[in-house]
């Protein structure tokens, strides 16, 4: 049995479409981050599964059950927002009973729940305080907390740490990790941070334009981007392309006045394509001077970026401009000539028209 | 129902709740100047100047109305009393007579508080959950619902009195107070309703979502979630009823018979009397009485609009 389960889920406001005929089944247990850039609808699609936004067509079901028009109340959720979304007027104690107390719980059951709560999340001196007299960080464990005290199988995260600094984030990114290892519930999780999305996610939807360009685990959508938006967008630094066509039955990749051999590409039949793009991140091309003809690319460096641990080159090679990573040691100086050879068994190939994967 | 000037006072009464909102803006503002600047000589003495223009009067009527008849025919109106005397003040409250009644405003003063009371009650009560709905629970048609309702509030009340009347007498609800109380709060409706609706607004819309996955409904969202966080904005509702009801006179004339006329409409039938002499001591004295309430409501709100800041500024 799925967890989550949308079926052919459409949303319009108005005249504009916002998500578009979105299929989407989460695994019991599951850590799903929704990631995209602004606007592609990820938000959406999670206020849709809380039951916030009324949908135009299709279906979602949560824990087998048909909530389509459930309350959210109704639906067996919690949910984190980027805000906190605290009640300002309450204590923490009375922000994590008051979901508990319109459910007419016992008293005692509801102080329990409190009461554990408030140990998994250490948030225990906290709980007579208001929520102004709270840091960022102690918020959003409450927030989180009264997610928790519901005692739901499904967890839903609307880009919870955006609003904290970047060293508590990764904290609470920690901690959020720790949680789903500990309560083994489903979340679903909304982000624009690829970082996050990386570390956390068992699986990640990549959204755009309302739709899922892909849904897979976070190394697949690494290594294995199914369309050039994909590849574009995950990844920092972000993986070159080369604009080029396909030739000797798709045994060589030509661009400019340079022949590559493709052989070791991990994909379909490539043909002879007039226009395809390949797709190599900065990691998986190497700096060399020893040039081998179909495996080796003459460059010339344009300038280096100190990245700490290592360094990011930008090269130019056939009229096109690439970055690679290399070791911090191996400072360059602009325009010293070089030769780069290309990983192609970890290489993407894309159909420049299509923009999918070959 | 507002006049202007109330108006003015409670948005900038409102503005000043926002400004509230973020704490750290008293820390900038301009650098201290020299107390005896040539700029704040200009400035302090050009609001000494508006002040004495507008106190001026209120002293004169303070005067006056200690003053017994003989000293004010002597006619230095500026002259502060020989011989105080608060006969007046008790002649205007309890002895004065209008019409066939004799027992002075203090009449009209029941009257007032009997209409004032349950008409900012009703109107407030109504317009905070209209104004609810209006941010929180988009229906179809809300919008189109709130431009009408907006549309009201520019609609001149000349036009609507004689229907007004036609409508009261049918329900036979005319010339009694509670024909009035509806009145009044039928005419607040727009106005308190856009305050209402806008305060709502800007309450984030995360805090109303979060109450909905905790299970609150309509109701229980307007009392335990909104109402505790829109104190202020019901004070500014309060002040702009209280006086805008209390300071009414057109209504009050239109839809009340003698015995139920407000105290403005008293004042007047007091002050505009053509039979025997003149008592402007009495004057004086009613017509300060009438203007006790909205006075007192300023004084008291500054007070509570301290208060309702603190309540309002717990920032979520």
């Amino acid at each position: 049995m799925h967890s989550i389960s949308v079926k052919d889920l459409t949303l319009n406001f108005g005249a504009v479409s916002v998500l578009k005929n979105l299929n989407l089944d989460v695994a019991e247990g599951e850590f799903i981050v929704l990631l995209g850039p602004s606007g592609c609808g990820k938000s959406t699609l999670l206020n849709c599964l809380a039951g916030l936004l009324d949908i135009t067509e299709g279906q979602i079901w949560i824990k087998g059950k048909n909530v389509t028009w459930a309350e959210p109340s109704e639906r067996g959720i919690g949910m984190v927002f980027q805000s906190y979304a605290l009640y300002p007027q309450m204590t923490v104690r009375g922000n994590l009973s008051f979901g508990l107390k319109n459910a007419r719980m016992p008293k005692d059951e509801i102080d329990k729940r409190v009461a554990r709560a408030a140990e998994i999340l250490q948030i225990g001196p906290l709980l007579d305080r208001k929520p102004a007299a709270l840091s960022g960080g102690q918020r959003q464990r409450v927030a989180i907390g009264r997610a928790l005290v519901r005692d739901v199988d499904v967890f839903l995260f609307d880009e919870p740490l955006s609003n904290l600094d970047a060293k508590l984030r990764s904290e609470l990114r920690v901690e959020i990790k720790r949680l789903h290892s500990r309560l083994n519930n489903t979340m679903v999780y909304v982000t624009h941070d690829q970082i996050e999305a990386l570390t956390l996610a068992d699986r990640i939807a990549i959204m755009r334009g309302g739709i899922i360009q892909q849904l897979d685990a976070p190394q697949v959508i690494y290594n294995r981007p199914a369309n050039l938006f994909v590849a574009g967008f995950i990844g920092s630094p972000s993986m070159n392309f080369l604009h080029g066509a396909t030739v000797d039955g798709g045994k060589a990749f030509r661009f400019g006045d340079q022949t590559l051999s493709l052989a070791g590409y991990e994909g379909g039949a490539i043909l002879d394509r007039p226009r395809v793009v390949l797709g190599l991140r900065p990691e998986h091309l190497t700096l060399t001077d020893r040039p081998e003809p179909g495996h080796t690319l003459p460059a010339e460096v344009e300038l280096d970026e100190p990245m700490g641990a290592d360094s990011l080159v930008w090269l130019q090679t056939g009229g096109q401009q690439v970055s690679v990573r290399v070791p911090v040691e191996g400072r360059l100086a602009p325009g010293t000539k070089v030769h780069l050879r290309l990983d192609i068994p970890k290489a993407s190939l894309f159909d420049a028209d299509g923009e999918q994967r070959i | 129902m507002s006049n202007p000037a109330t108006l003015a006072a409670a948005v900038v009464g409102a503005d000043a709740l926002n400004r509230t909102g973020h704490p750290s803006d008293h820390h900038r503002g301009a650098r201290p100047r020299p107390t005896l600047s040539r700029r704040n000589i200009l400035l302090y003495g050009t609001l000494g100047l508006i002040s004495i223009y507008y106190l001026l009067p209120l002293y004169v009527m303070v005067v006056t109305s200690l003053k017994g008849m003989p000293e004010i025919r002597m006619g230095n109106i500026f002259s502060p009393p020989v011989e105080i005397t608060f006969q007046p003040w008790v002649k205007a409250w309890a002895e004065a007579c209008t019409g066939l009644n004799c027992d002075g405003l203090s009449r009209g003063f029941w009257n007032s508080v009997r209409i004032t009371v349950p008409s900012v009650i009703l109107s407030i009560a109504i317009a905070s959950v209209n104004g609810y709905a209006l941010a929180n629970w988009k229906f179809k048609g809300s919008e189109t619902f709130f431009t009408i309702l907006i549309f009201g509030a520019f609609i001149p009340y000349q036009v609507m009195l004689y229907p007004i009347v036609i409508l009261l007498r049918e329900m036979g609800l005319y010339g009694t107070l509670w024909g009035l109380i509806i009145v009044h709060s039928i005419f607040g409706m727009p106005i308190l309703t856009l305050l209402f609706r806008n305060y709502f607004t800007s309450v984030p819309e995360e805090l109303f979502k979060a109450a909905r996955v905790d299970g609150a409904g309509f109701w229980t969202i307007y009392f335990k979630i909104m109402l505790p966080m829109a104190l202020p904005i019901f004070v500014v509702a309060i002040i702009l009823q209280v006086t805008g009801i209390w300071n009414d006179f057109l209504f009050g004339v239109v839809y009340t018979k003698p015995d139920t006329y407000p105290m403005t409409v008293q004042l007047n039938n007091i002050v505009n009397s053509v039979q025997g002499v003149k008592e402007y001591n009495v004057n004086m004295a009613a017509t300060l009485l009438t203007g006790l309430v909205p006075l007192i409501i300023y004084f008291v709100s500054g007070k509570l609009f301290v208060r309702g800041i603190a309540a309002g500024a717990v920032k979520g």
